[in-house]
């Protein structure tokens, strides 16, 4: 077992390849293409949420200079896959994803109404501020507490049996009654928004009738690709979707959201390149969020800090055409050794926009209320927090009745106690001050399901020996291209100068969208296997070229060569095997996918994380001082940009904690915290030294290159672990996010 | 944002000449507060006058003053030696503001004059008084853990039922406010000079002033008097995170002390009224005192009695006692 630390001398890790670009500003985002021709959009977003359009006023609009087109669902051309409308304009049914432009009527808050194109984005911004539309106003539900009791069992998931959504339950019921020391609490997280810095946008262009590319920021430009050729019904390779750079998504852009459709309509309906960026104010109501919740957890244990039971119930907000399903209550199924666990989960559709998936969705959620928890019960139990959860450690998933494929959650927590100096805090809540400080420490377990899908990459060895490797997958943070490479580097033999590695375009081999922490095992297991069928054709090659007597060349590769066996270590450089057999390039693509371990094996990443806290006595402040997070998921890959993940998952999970919330005026419907002076993201001086540890042990189960997902698990149980430190420094237990003043003064 | 000319004056004369008879005209500075509101609709100038170019930069002690030009920038006035001695706690409110990009760029007239952060204020779809007057105040009921607690006539026997519970965002003029400073302004009628306490306006029936600065009125200076507190003032700021944040409360208290005995205080309130909020009682309260937390606790619930709490901001009354408590126990260097 290597235990990865920045200060391990050993680390060959390589620094992001896209780094000196993306500082310099030499990176092209999707707005950022000088495409001749183009014209700017700016969308004009609804003042009610619910409710149909009555007239649009477009005249004065129109009149402004440089003005194309005021484009609503009065003029907007028709999209070929979407059902005929019908008069009057009907509600649309549960499932179905919102159509712009298509009816009069208003289903949220900053629906796009209209859509102003003009000559410069100042002329649109300007024509806009001028359309006027009025409404037939009907009544809103937008007040997830007032509503709650109108909460029911997703129809997705009653009509499907196998949905892990169902009603679960194990063991028995009366464990928990009979429990010595019990808990029931509940917690709440409001709304909150990803808002990655670059804002969503999209520059549309029609090459032809039945052809069209799109530069769009997105998570998935393959699927972005499928549901665009679906919708204009065009053949899916007529559709090219570009995404090379991505200034930060969250999730935000795993879907194709209607802003996306609207530039393209309008693109074709003008037949001229289109430009639209969403203005900040416009990411709130455009491109999902983290949805309301509310979750109930009720936890027994005996006095010996054996866990009896666990209910799990959570309640999430969806939209009235759409069913956003999250994990929310699953993780209390797989964590920890409950013999008897049930847990429910509920949807409440209102009038607002369909949420989406929000780094660690679900799980970030659902780890909050837990986490929270079993804190509160290792309290009441007088028992130490870290303590509990050990006596409590799952040794196969106590859900499948499976063995893990590979756990190794113990040494985790034993290194992450260690370092942040667990054993010397005094156990007593409130009871150290640090130059005048509350004081507090508070831990967290973090696991995400294990999700590889089949992808495919292509390797091509050009004739000087360098190597190209392609896969339509993204880069939205994480340095995808940069960890691939060192996949292609150690399989090869070839140094990273060598090697180049190309991402981000639909017409590259299949990918999935990098989402769900699957990049990594499933792109990564490609890369590898297409690395590996390249690395045989080159030593079968190099077996078809000459030697002395008695030697052979051997299957070994090192600095771009194939090594010769026996004593003559000399080697063959691939140069010079493609120039013997008189090869341009050498070509190999290969695809890769999971098989038969996924029903032998039940596979997690695991991770753990020890946060300090202080507290002003008076002002009732928070601060993070210092995190020590760590994580077992398998092989790390390269070690520098995983932990820039695990660092940006712990920012996300303090502004999750602290700060993030999306307050909303329900009189109107309608988000207030429409800014960055509203809706608080942490700032540098808000992140405290983070210490980043893995255990770094192949699971092997899991796939070829051993490697599990760390983007999810690096926020799933931060603001838990922060949470219990607050709690440890001022006694008071919060279980309502964000942990602001008024909630401990 | 509507299209505008914009003009370039050299002279302060200039200036005032272009604004005149155009009520529509506005002063652009550092423009980080102007160009926002110009961006969502919320200011649509009919035309644009950049007094960038205009002398008004300096920053000097003359006499028993210090003098800063209006132009001169936040962070300038932050780290010079003369504001950094002579009235510490203008130099802390400053660097508490913002970031340092935007003070950079911000100058001292545009922060006596920036706007409210009111999120119904910044939004054209909903209702707001001080916008649209006449509409109604969209946080009155809605939105408002960030509101007032201090209106008009308070402690006076007698609230104002007020027009708008927006609170003033600057930091900069917390400090100025606890302290003696004239505002110097320049118009067609010639100089004026407004003490600050007069300056910025508490909410009454015309929420859409801010100030008491005339049509076309350019400030050129602020003086801020010269006091015994730089050795023992402190500014507090409480926000939701921990830069980069408006004040949720901020205290500004400056003490006078000798002796182990307080002789002189003052204190002004951010984030909680109108306009930064003086408490004018602090000096009668605490002079020839002793200073100690139990001291600082009776005066602090004494001006809190008169506080009257919005729907979501009642945990403001207690948070803005704590924060005078340990604002005041920072001056004076008690623990
Ligand atoms: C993201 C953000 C965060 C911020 N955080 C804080 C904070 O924490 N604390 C804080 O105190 N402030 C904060 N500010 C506000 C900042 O201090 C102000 O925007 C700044 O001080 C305004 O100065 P300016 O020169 O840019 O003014 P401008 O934007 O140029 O002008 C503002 C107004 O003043 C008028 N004006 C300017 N100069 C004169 C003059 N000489 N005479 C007459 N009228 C004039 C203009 O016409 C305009 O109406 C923040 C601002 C932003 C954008
Ligand atoms: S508080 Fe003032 S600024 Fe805010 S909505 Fe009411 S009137 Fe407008």
């Amino acid at each position: 077992m290597k235990r990865q630390t920045l200060e391990n001398p050993s680390d060959t890790s390589l620094s992001r390849v896209d780094g000196a670009v993306k500082v310099t500003g030499r990176a092209t985002y999707s707005a950022e293409y000088a495409v001749p021709e183009l014209v700017h959009a700016v969308l004009v977003t609804s003042t009610i949420a619910k409710g149909s359009i009555t007239t649009i006023e477009s005249r004065e609009a129109e009149a402004v200079p440089g003005v194309l087109a005021v484009i609503s669902h009065l003029n907007a051309i028709t999209v070929p896959g979407w059902p005929p409308k019908k008069q009057p304009a009907e509600r649309m049914p549960v499932g179905t994803a919102f159509r712009v432009f298509y009816d009069p009527l208003i289903y949220f808050d900053g629906q796009p109404v209209a859509m102003v194109v003009a000559g410069t984005r100042e002329q649109a911004v300007h024509a806009a501020s001028l359309v006027r539309v009025t409404y037939q106003k009907e009544t809103h539900q937008t007040h997830f507490e007032k509503n709650i009791h109108q909460s029911g069992i997703a129809q997705n998931v009653q009509r499907s049996k196998n949905s892990p959504f169902q009603d679960y339950e194990r063991g028995d019921a009366g464990a928990l009654a009979n429990a010595d020391v019990k808990i029931e609490a509940e917690y709440t997280i409001p709304t909150q928004h990803h808002q990655p810095l670059e804002p969503h946008a999209i520059i549309a262009i029609w090459e032809a009738e039945d052809k069209l590319t799109v530069y769009d920021k997105n998570q998935g430009v393959k699927s972005a690709q499928g549901q665009l050729a679906q919708a204009f019904k065009v053949p899916r390779e007529n559709v090219q979707v570009v995404a090379t750079y991505i200034g930060g998504a969250f999730g935000s852009g795993i879907r194709v959201w209607p802003h996306t459709m609207a530039a393209v309509m309008a693109a074709k309906q003008l037949k001229r390149p289109v430009k639209l960026v969403l203005g900040r104010e416009q990411m709130f109501t455009s491109v999902g969020y983290r949805p309301y919740n509310k979750q109930k957890i009720s936890i027994g244990a005996g006095k010996d800090g054996r866990l009896a039971g666990i209910i799990h119930e959570g309640t999430g907000q969806t939209s009235m055409y759409e069913e956003h399903l999250e994990r929310t209550v699953l993780a209390s199924r797989a964590l920890y050794a409950s013999p008897h666990v049930a847990t429910r989960y509920r949807l409440l559709p209102l009038d607002v926009g369909t949420p989406t998936w929000m780094r660690g969705p679900g799980d970030a959620t659902g780890t909050f209320a837990l986490e929270s928890a079993m804190d509160e019960l290792a309290y009441a139990l007088k028992m130490d927090p870290l303590e509990f959860r050990l006596k409590n450690y799952a040794e196969s998933d106590p859900e499948r009745n499976l063995p893990w494929s590979a756990k190794s959650l113990r040494e985790c927590y034993e290194l992450g106690a260690e370092k942040i100096g667990w054993k010397n805090r005094l156990r007593e809540p409130r009871s150290v001050k640090r130059n005048g400080m509350l004081l507090g420490y508070g831990m967290a377990s973090s696991l995400y399901g294990f999700h590889r899908h089949p992808s495919k990459a292509r390797a091509v060895m050009h004739a000087d020996g360098s190597v190209t490797v392609q896969s339509a997958t993204m880069d939205i943070g994480p340095g995808t291209g940069t960890a691939m490479m060192r996949i292609v580097s150690k399989v090869l033999g070839l140094n990273a100068k060598k090697i180049r590695f190309e991402l981000g375009h639909s017409a590259l081999p299949d990918a999935p969208g990098q989402n769900g922490s699957s990049t990594i095992p499933s792109v990564g297991s490609a890369v590898h296997a297409a690395c590996e069928a390249l690395k045989g054709k080159l030593i079968g090659l190099a077996r078809e070229m000459p030697r002395g007597t008695g030697q052979e060349w051997s299957g070994v590769v090192r600095n771009g060569q194939v090594l010769g066996s026996g004593d003559d270590k000399e080697g063959i450089s691939y140069a010079d095997i493609l120039k013997h057999h008189h090869l341009n390039e050498l070509e190999v693509t290969e695809e890769s996918k999971s098989g038969a371990e996924r029903d032998q094996y039940s596979m997690y990443s695991f991770g753990c994380h020890f946060v300090e806290v202080e507290v002003d006595p008076l002002t009732c402040e928070v601060r993070v001082t210092r995190v020590v997070t760590c994580a077992d998921v398998g092989a790390i890959i390269n070690y520098k940009t995983a932990r820039s993940q695990s660092i940006g998952g712990i920012v996300g999970g303090i502004g999750m904690a602290l700060m993030e919330h999306s307050a909303m005026d329900h009189r109107f419907g309608r988000y207030v915290t429409t800014d960055f002076a509203g809706y608080h993201i942490p700032v540098n001086a808000d992140v405290p030294p983070i210490e980043v540890y893995y255990i770094d042990k192949p699971d092997m189960q899991a796939n070829p290159i051993g490697s599990k997902g760390l983007g999810e698990i690096a926020i799933v149980g931060v603001a838990g672990a922060i949470a219990n430190a607050v709690f440890h420094a001022t006694g008071k237990r919060v279980r309502e996010l964000p942990i602001t003043p008024e909630k401990l003064i | 944002m509507k299209p505008f000319p914009y003009l370039r004056p050299k002279t302060v004369a200039e200036a005032i000449g272009m604004a005149a008879d155009d009520p529509g005209a506005r002063y652009i500075a550092g423009g980080t507060n102007l160009i926002d509101l110009m961006k969502r609709g919320i200011a649509s100038p009919t035309k644009l006058i950049d007094i960038n170019h205009l002398p008004l930069k300096k920053i000097e002690h003359r006499y028993d003053r210090l003098r800063i030009g209006a132009l001169a920038l936040n962070s300038d006035v932050a780290i010079h030696k003369a504001v950094v001695t002579r009235q510490p706690l203008l130099a802390q409110a400053l660097l508490a503001g913002a970031s340092g990009q935007l003070r950079n760029m911000a100058t001292i007239g545009g922060n006596l004059l920036q706007r409210t952060r009111c999120s119904y204020f910044y939004d054209l779809a909903l209702p707001c008084n001080k916008r649209k007057p006449g509409t109604g105040c969209g946080a009155e009921g809605g939105i408002n853990r960030t509101h007032a607690i201090f209106f008009a006539g308070n402690g006076f026997g007698g609230i104002e039922k007020s027009s708008c519970l927006a609170v003033h965002p600057s930091d900069m003029c917390v400090a100025l406010t606890a302290v003696d400073t004239v505002v110097v302004v320049n118009g067609r009628d010639g100089e004026r000079r407004i003490q600050m306490k007069d300056f910025l306006r508490l909410s009454t029936q015309q929420p859409e002033l801010d100030t008491n600065l005339g049509p076309g009125e350019l400030v050129t200076a602020i003086e801020v008097l010269d006091n015994a507190f730089a050795k023992h003032s402190h500014y507090l700021k409480v926000r939701d995170r921990a830069s980069y944040a408006f004040a949720l409360v901020s205290v500004a208290a400056a003490l006078q002390m000798d002796g182990g005995r307080i002789w002189d205080a003052r204190m002004a309130l951010g984030g909680v009224a109108h306009k930064p909020w003086r408490y004018w009682a602090i000096d009668l309260m605490l002079r020839g005192q002793v200073p100690s937390e139990k001291l600082f606790r009776e005066v602090a619930e004494h001006e809190m009695e008169s506080a009257k709490a919005t729907e979501q901001n009642a945990f403001k009354i207690k948070l803005t006692s704590n924060a005078i408590v340990a604002a005041l126990k920072t001056a004076a260097g008690i623990s």
